[in-house]
């Protein structure tokens, strides 16, 4: 087994291990924390697949961005801080039923899926060509994603002000 | 690129390690003399007051939205810093034009009190 096969084999059941957490911990804080750890590992799985922006972007959106909002609506939010609270309701059995079926397509899909090795070399510039190209022909994009990250950053507000009022 | 990344993990294993390393020397070498003064909790010197879950204001909330915006202009800033060093005056101006987009929307948030802490 080589290094990057245990790497693997660690960061999977580090995966496995957070979304087992945060599906089983009684204290929902406890959960998004469990989560993180499950994000974590997944960024650590992208660095292994040699995707570094792809790794890069899950630490900063999912583990920097969503995790922290999800954190701070669990504390913004009074009946659920420290309380335990129940892992089932009435709809686990539809819900077990849903998670055995996907599991069923998923793993039939990947045993029948022909796994073909690519025949040309991947790219080796990485996140500088990304930026290269972002800077050069795809500039008004990029400048429109300005836009509408403005236009996210005001709505939001806008729907904030109204749940405060 | 894996070597590079090869040092990450190794400072989170140093990072995991190292807290565990002190609890676990801490049990196993310091004397055991507990008094109630030394069982309290400590939080920062003071006498902790009332219950560490406590529900913080939902004023919080606006500034984890903006904080989210503003994370995610990172990720587009991201490579234009990894290429800067190929890159001409034309892309600063570019993402100096990025950001000052962006800051139109800090300013409307400033400028209609959602920043304003009551």
């Amino acid at each position: 087994m080589s290094l990057t096969q245990a790497v693997f084999i660690l960061l999977g059941g580090m995966a496995v291990l957070g979304a087992l957490g945060m599906v089983t911990l009684r204290n929902l804080f406890h959960s998004a924390l469990a989560m993180i750890l499950a994000l974590f590992s997944i960024a650590g799985i992208y660095v292994l697949l040699e995707a570094e922006f792809l790794a890069v972007v899950q630490v900063l959106v999912y583990v920097g961005a969503i995790a922290m909002l999800i954190l701070f609506g669990i504390m913004l939010t009074r009946d659920i801080v420290g309380r335990a609270s129940a892992v089932r309701n009435r709809q686990w059995p539809l819900a077990l039923a849903v998670s055995a079926g996907l599991l069923a397509v998923l793993a039939v899909a990947l045993v029948r899926a022909a796994w073909p090795l690519a025949t040309y070399a991947p790219a080796q510039g990485g996140v500088a060509d990304l930026g290269l190209a972002l800077m050069g022909p795809y500039a008004l994009p990029f400048e429109v994603a300005s836009v509408l990250l403005l236009v996210a950053m005001v709505g939001a507000l806008i729907i904030a002000r109204e749940a405060r009022e | 690129m894996l070597n590079h990344y090869a040092f990450v993990g190794l400072f989170g294993v140093v990072a995991i390690l190292f807290p565990v390393a002190a609890l676990v020397v801490g049990a196993l070498a310091g004397p055991r003399r507990p008094t109630p003064a030394k069982r309290a909790r400590y939080e920062c010197g003071l006498v902790s007051q009332g219950e560490s879950w406590v529900q913080l204001r939902v004023q919080y909330y606006i500034y984890a939205l903006l904080f989210l915006v503003f994370d995610v202009e990172t990720v587009f800033l991201y490579p234009w810093a990894a290429a800067y060093g190929q890159l001409g005056l034309f892309a600063l101006v570019e993402a100096v034009i990025f950001l000052g987009i962006l800051v139109v929307g800090l300013a409307y948030a400033w400028t209609h009190g959602d920043l304003q802490w009551r």
